[in-house]
């Protein structure tokens, strides 16, 4: 195998962890905000679950969350419902065999479905917190401030507080996407062809180990196109402190 | 017929009663300060007219309506809350701006989220106060771009936008260098030309004897002395009076 080969052979894996790393912030930063507003409730019990909720996803390994969301359904309610969606598929539609991403997506959709679903309800719990974070830290004279001059709870939040929270929490938030990235190689652990994945594979059909180390460039061109633009939208907020 | 009437206002934080019942009148156009020293109650007064707190007890009317008794046991909901704020404007001791408005943001924000007129008119409206407080060429500034006293004088340009009955100030002055305590009570006396009622809460007692029609000093929640600066600053009757004025002569000279 060429190198040129090698290359877009780990840039498919490298699309799939892409994949894992959009659709991730796509579900979870929104769905962090319901659990940052639960964990503040005034409600007790509604606050302890959210806790709980939030130390339980902190606390045990994403890892091990992935085979909990991947065999669990199958194993405790007997219907493995993510090996239904990889069946569903191969009756349904005609995998291609070329090593080409949409090979690589269908062969596993039920596992990668898994993955999607962990990965989101972890990372909504992480940024919940930076929200939580976030919200506390502004402080009780600007939502006095609003409310004097007649607005509503709604207005005051979404017109005064929310741009100052996002101000404060892009620098942790970019920690967490950061950590994102990188995290996604876990999903190899269900099987899932993202590019450690990939070049596990080359190892082990091709006996090639140098590129599992080449995966570590792919890594760092994202991670500094990354930097670069958290970057920028912490410059675009700085006009005000 | 006064345009504020308040009656046995009660507020206990735990079991520290903080204000004991207080009563009294302010008319339309006048000055009201409020002495005293820390911890008396006059900033916890301030925010329970301006609904920040809700008074155990007391009755409040403003324009010979009354916009809370508590008397009635009737929780306020949210909207009543909001329609008795409208009648007070508060100027907070540490502004309190939007940060991420600019000095004509920050003011036309209220006006146009409550739809108090066309764009064009709250933003006219806006530059007019603007002007008001010396501020034209700073309007398009963010407040971190601004000196204390230039944020204290847009808060005060905020608060008038919702056009008020009653303007509250809460130690405009405390916060600021000295220095810039100046150009924040020239701004509070020449209001007072312009017909607007306001009640300052103030540790500057010669503004107070100076500007003001009315003087309370509180003391430990009630009302110690009411009346006006000749009064209350000249020819006090309560011994808790003469000892406070006593002391800021000594410390202030």
């Amino acid at each position: 195998m060429t190198f040129l080969e090698v290359t877009s052979f780990l840039a498919n894996g490298f699309i799939i962890s892409l994949i894992i790393f959009a659709v991730t912030l796509i579900c979870g930063i929104p769905l962090g905000l319901p659990i940052a507003f639960c964990s503040m409730s005034k409600f007790a019990p509604l606050r302890a679950v959210a806790k709980t909720f939030v130390w339980i996803v902190r606390g045990i390994p994403l890892m091990l969350q992935i085979f909990i969301f991947y065999y669990v359904p199958g194993l405790l309610f007997g219907n493995p419902v993510f090996t239904h969606i990889d069946r569903y598929i191969i009756e349904n539609f005609t995998i291609p065999n070329d090593g080409g991403v949409l090979q690589l997506l269908l062969i596993n959709a039920g596992g990668l479905c898994a993955v999607l679903i962990a990965f989101s309800v972890n990372y909504a719990c992480y940024f919940s917190e930076i929200y939580r974070g976030g919200i506390e830290s502004i402080s009780r004279g600007q939502y006095e401030a609003g409310y004097v001059l007649g607005l509503t709870k709604s207005q005051v939040f979404r017109k005064i507080v929310l741009k100052q929270v996002i101000k404060r929490i892009v620098p942790p938030m970019s920690n967490e996407i950061i950590t994102l990235i990188k995290d996604t190689a876990l999903a190899n652990c269900i099987m899932i062809p993202e590019i450690i994945k990939q070049a596990k594979e080359l190892a082990a059909t091709k006996a090639m180990v140098w590129p599992l180390f080449y995966t570590g460039v792919f890594y760092l061109l994202f991670v500094g196109l990354l930097t670069i633009l958290l970057g920028k939208l912490e410059k675009k907020l700085s006009y005000f402190n | 017929m006064s345009v504020l009437e308040v009656k046995g206002i009660k507020k206990s934080f735990g079991k520290v009663e903080v204000l004991k019942g207080i009563d009294f009148c302010l008319e339309k156009g006048e000055v009201l300060s409020i002495i005293g020293s820390s911890g008396s109650g006059k900033t916890t007064l301030l925010r329970c007219l301006n609904f920040l707190e809700t008074a155990d007890e007391g009755i409040i009317s403003v324009n010979g309506k009354t916009i809370f008794d508590s008397s009635l046991h009737k929780q306020l909901s949210d909207n009543e809350i909001r329609e008795n704020r409208l009648h007070f404007g508060l100027v907070f001791q540490s502004f309190n701006l939007f940060p991420q408005y600019t000095v004509l943001g920050n003011i036309t924000l209220a006006p146009s989220l409550l739809k108090r007129g066309t764009p064009e008119e709250i933003e006219a409206e806006a530059k007019a106060l603007i002007e008001r407080v010396g501020l034209t060429d700073k309007l398009e500034s963010y407040p971190c771009q601004l000196s204390g006293g230039q944020q204290q004088r847009v808060a005060i340009a905020r608060a008038l936008a919702m056009k008020p009955d009653i303007l509250c100030f809460d130690e405009p002055t405390s916060a600021l260098d000295p220095e810039l305590t100046g150009e924040v009570l020239r701004v509070i006396k020449d209001l007072k030309s312009g017909d607007s009622t306001m009640i300052v809460v103030t540790h500057e007692m010669e503004f107070a004897r100076n500007v003001s029609d009315k003087v309370i000093f509180m003391a430990d929640g009630v009302i110690e002395e009411f009346g006006t600066p000749e009064e209350v600053f000249l020819n006090p009757k309560s011994q808790k009076t003469r000892s406070f004025l006593n002391k800021d002569i000594e410390t202030n000279g």
